[in-house]
């Protein structure tokens, strides 16, 4: 059985939905398009059939730029010891309540 | 819709290794993560075989979304009413949305969407063998509604908890929809079973025909089922075969007594000192048997894909042509 290849030269976009008005967009998934208009379309087909979104974001995912996750321990090392960045680092009496 | 596929290899697929002998720092980091229950992300270190197991895995399971499509949408041109029918169309769509949120898992792992549906169409990859049986009337739309849903149910809402981010958050997805599946067909069926006593004996001729299919799709007995003991240990499987099959059947009881079906297992009764029922044999030979591609329908199912893929490759084209021409156009404007 022979078949075609399939897709290969449909690139890859990511999908963002947002939920309802007031929400951020957020990542649902990704899939295979020849344009952007068509990946629009084609991700409310496959990620709002039920109304799980008001607004729909798509992007190459080769436009993403991620941090590498065996560096996570460097990268994000700066935030480690900045205690002080946290309300509960300070102590405030008692009798002042609610701050 | 799910499938006994994790336990089935592709063609001369082998056993991953067990333990190796020295682990790297970053198999050690895995490892520990695995043990402490925490999720793995694509961009993250893996075993070769883990990685290699769950591309098997979530394509075999988008596979069996979109072959699924088959058997039911079968009878999207003969339902017998519009509601119906716009059921099943919602539904069928449904399949296809599941099979796209797994391909779209499977490929995060680096192995593109055309190599994965080029082992379908060339049989190499394999996909649920339930779909490998004809629907031969109506009731056997309501019967893989509820009986073939509800199995899928069961094998995938223990896979939201998979250990592999991409395939738990795309069953989560799946489990949300599910749900609609396996009520509309355990409906369609309460109304048959309100109706003539020919559509009862067509709803109890599905549920015989269907019945040891839907026990098999949980794949072998545990003792027979090589790859379970290490996809447990990876966090990729949670629940073992034969507990999935018990809890269907316990669940599945009392549901085939509110619609007024018998299920064909003389064997079949409550084992009070257990708390679950007791069944019969499968006939795992007639199972590996399909697997092997034997089945009634495995070379119409696959010849039916693979003409609708390649009646499709003009409209992909065309897209793909059109993308090309707008973005010259954009660029001669620009310039």
């Amino acid at each position: 059985m022979t078949t075609k290849p399939a897709l290969k030269d449909w690139p890859l976009w990511e999908v963002f939905v947002r939920s309802k008005q007031g929400l951020e967009h957020k990542h649902c998934g990704s899939l295979h398009a020849a344009d952007a208009g068509q990946a629009l379309h084609m991700a409310r087909d496959v990620y709002t059939r039920r109304q799980e979104g008001v607004s729909i974001w798509v992007l190459p995912s080769s436009a993403i730029t991620a941090s590498n996750p065996d560096e996570k321990g460097e990268f994000f090392d700066p935030a480690a010891d900045k205690i002080y960045r946290h309300p509960t680092f300070y102590e405030i009496p008692e009798e002042v309540g609610h701050m | 819709m799910y499938t006994q596929s994790m336990d089935i290899p592709d063609g001369a697929a082998k056993k991953p290794t067990a333990v190796p002998d020295a682990m790297s720092e970053q198999e050690a980091a895995f490892e520990a993560r695995i043990a402490a229950d925490g999720r793995i992300e694509p961009q993250d270190w893996m075993p070769a075989a883990y990685r290699k197991t769950l591309v098997r895995q979530i394509s075999q399971h988008a596979h069996s979304e979109i072959v699924g499509m088959l058997p039911e949408g079968n009878w999207i041109s003969r339902a017998p009413s519009l509601k119906r029918k716009a059921i099943l169309i919602a539904k069928v769509q449904d399949e296809g949305g599941h099979g796209l949120y797994l391909y779209s898992a499977a490929e995060t792992l680096g192995t593109g969407r055309d190599e994965m549906l080029e082992g379908l169409h060339s049989g190499k990859a394999k996909y649920s063998s339930i779909f490998n049986y004809p629907t031969l009337n109506w009731a056997d739309v309501g019967v893989i509604g509820w009986l073939v849903d509800g199995a899928a149910i069961m094998n995938q809402v223990p896979l939201c908890r998979c250990s592999y981010g991409p395939y738990a958050r795309a069953m989560i997805r799946v489990c949300k929809e599910e749900s609609f599946h396996q009520r509309q067909g355990y409906e369609a069926l309460l109304v048959m079973m309100k109706g003539t006593e020919e559509q009862k004996a067509m709803v109890q001729d599905a549920v015989n025909r269907y019945w040891w299919k839907c026990l098999a799709m949980f794949g072998p007995p545990d003792a027979d089922s090589p790859h379970s003991a290490q996809g447990m240990r990876w966090g990729i499987k949670r629940i073992s075969n034969d507990d999935l099959r018990q809890k269907f059947i316990d669940a599945t009881v009392p549901q085939a007594k509110v619609l007024g079906v018998t299920l064909p297992d003389p064997d079949l009764k409550w084992n009070e000192a257990r708390g679950h029922y007791d069944y019969g044999q499968i006939d795992w030979d007639e199972f590996w048997n399909t697997v092997a591609g034997n089945g009634p329908c495995n070379k119409e199912r696959l010849a039916t894909r693979v003409k609708a893929h390649n009646d499709g490759q003009w409209v992909r084209d065309a897209a793909l042509a059109y993308a090309h021409k707008q973005q010259e156009r954009a660029i001669k404007e620009a310039a």
